[in-house]
């Protein structure tokens, strides 16, 4: 892509931004289509949204929030990613297991999460281990396929190869397997992170005392539209950055892999 | 008893290298059927002989290697390595696979180096050594680079480097240059013969290309069209050695040991290209 249609495309993609908040502000603030004090109630204003978040990073206060939403968001993809890995990894290497337990997993992979989250607060009590629980069950299974399948396609040339070598089977697992199960951990990074925030602030949405789920929960209980939709930016503006760092992080650690190289040099 | 016999032929034959005696290979299919790759085929490559393995496409050239290589168990006959019968796989042997066999995850030196760890060569000295094989293969410029970085020819470079950085007593070679250009085929037929002459290991090379075969080799054995293929020639190629893979073809003794074996082989292309026709062999 050159550089005169990478700077129209940003400017393009400015203007979206300009004519939407435009078109939300007029909306609400002229009598268009209602009394501006009711189209307030219901959809608040851009300027409301914006003073309002800017008002919560200056007080200090969400930061409190942000730190409760994240670490949950870690704790349940580093718990969630680490049992998928080692349970992919197992019953890749074990066809038994893997049959017998094969309908049980598709059954519980089947399940809706959500309706666990109360449960889990019953189990883990109102603090993050319950929104941490909720996460792992989402991230758990991702990562567990992924490493599943991708371990039991390690290239079938690369593995005899490697044998050929002479290598034992501690030996493979260290220099085949294990990559390639990391491979496929690292290729389902972005969605296992998006699961592991969709879980935490569900969770505190559904039952908690702190986090940005509860803070949007907060203001809808009490009808303030400008304190949710704030919680939503805020959110928002929180997952792009989680969303820099996971590219950041596997742009690093799969540097050997077709494609990723040639994507950060033209970056 | 059959099978004792042959391997009283092993013994007997304790000088070849590789002594492959009386192979049946059978595979039972996915549909319950059974498809008899080859038939009863004995073939042995002696200390220091590079024996190239010729045959029409999809003949059973690659499953006869895998056999030698103890990749795969033959439904009958027995296998001899250094006159030893062979059980399980062959680590006496370097492998150069077809198809790319390094590991991706792995930058050239690291894909290299790890070839001596079930050797126990500790991680310094293998890198160092890995290195240097690097170097011999034409390298040098791209131990850090990951496969997926280099054109075939280097991958193949370093496939060499991996394979023969074990310092093996026999090389099995199925089709190695088989996807690469013709340029490039010439030059890294000139390596490997450049290498080779060096401890002159005992070479097993598979190929459907006759003009590689004789230019490359000491001895062109000729399978039949598959199914149940056979040996249906051994011929010996006298050209002298060192050669240059490129200007031997224009040797006239390279024309009449071509001429001569291709009487044979073209009759078995020409079976393989009726039987493949309508269905499609893998």
């Amino acid at each position: 892509m050159n550089a005169h249609s990478r700077l129209k495309i940003t400017l393009l993609q400015v203007l979206v931004m300009v004519v939407f908040l435009l078109a939300w502000h007029i909306t609400t603030t002229t009598w268009l289509f209602a009394e501006p004090k009711k189209m307030q109630f219901f959809f608040s204003t851009p300027i409301d949204v914006i003073a309002r978040t800017w008002k919560q990073f200056a007080g200090g206060e969400i930061w409190y929030h942000l730190g409760i939403t994240l670490t949950e968001t870690v704790l349940a993809f580093v718990l969630g990613a680490t049992g998928g890995v080692l349970c992919g990894f197992i019953f890749a290497r074990k066809e038994l297991l893997a049959a017998v337990f094969d309908p049980y997993i598709k059954a519980a992979n089947a399940l809706p999460r959500v309706v666990l989250a109360p449960i889990f607060a019953l189990w883990f009590g109102l603090g993050i281990w319950s929104k941490v629980a909720l996460g792992f069950t989402l991230v758990f299974f991702i990562v567990f396929f992924a490493v599943y399948q991708g371990v039991r396609e390690v290239s079938q040339t690369v593995l005899a190869n490697a044998r050929m070598l002479g290598m034992n089977e501690r030996q493979l697992m260290r220099h085949v397997y294990w990559p390639a199960a990391m491979t496929w951990m690292f290729s389902s990074l972005h969605t296992s992170v998006g699961f592991a925030l969709v879980g935490a602030v569900v969770g505190e949405y559904l039952g908690s005392s702190a986090g940005l789920g509860y803070k949007i929960h907060e203001a809808e209980s009490v009808f303030d539209v400008t304190g949710v939709f704030s919680g939503m930016l805020i959110l928002t503006i929180f997952v792009l950055i989680l969303d820099t760092i996971v590219t950041m992080i596997e742009n690093r650690l799969l540097v050997w892999r077709p494609g990723q190289a040639s994507t950060s040099a033209n970056g | 008893m059959q099978e004792t016999a042959a391997v009283a032929d092993i013994r007997a034959a304790a000088s070849a290298a590789v002594a492959l005696s009386g192979i049946d290979i059978t595979f039972n299919l996915k549909d319950g059927g059974r498809y008899q790759a080859v038939k009863d085929i004995s073939v042995s490559v002696a200390d220091g002989e590079f024996v190239a393995v010729v045959g029409p496409t999809g003949c059973g050239k690659s499953t006869l290697l895998n056999a030698a290589a103890g990749l795969l168990r033959p439904s009958a006959g027995a296998v001899g390595i250094l006159g030893e019968p062979l059980s399980g796989l062959n680590l006496r042997a370097g492998y150069l696979f077809q198809l790319d066999a390094l590991m991706p995850w792995k930058t050239a030196l690291q894909n290299v180096a790890v070839a001596l760890e079930p050797q126990g060569v500790p991680a310094g000295e293998a890198e160092e050594r890995a290195r240097d094989w690097l170097a011999r293969v034409g390298l040098r410029a791209f131990t850090d680079r990951y496969p997926h970085m280099l054109s075939g020819g280097q991958k193949k470079r370093v496939a060499l480097a991996q394979v023969l950085i074990r310092d093996p007593k026999i090389l099995l070679m199925d089709e190695p240059f088989g996807p690469l250009d013709a340029q490039t085929r010439q030059i890294m037929g000139n390596l490997l013969l450049d290498l080779w002459s060096k401890d002159r290991k005992a070479v097993m090379f598979v190929t459907h290309d006759l003009e590689e075969a004789i230019s490359l080799s000491d001895r062109v054995v000729v399978m039949s069209a598959g199914p149940a293929a056979t040996i249906v020639g051994d011929y010996r190629v006298s050209l002298k050695r060192p050669r240059d893979i490129a200007d031997i073809r224009l040797d006239r003794d390279f024309h009449d040991i071509h001429r001569q074996i291709w009487q044979t082989l073209k009759v078995e292309v020409q079976r393989a290209y009726a039987a493949g026709e309508g269905k499609d062999m893998a």
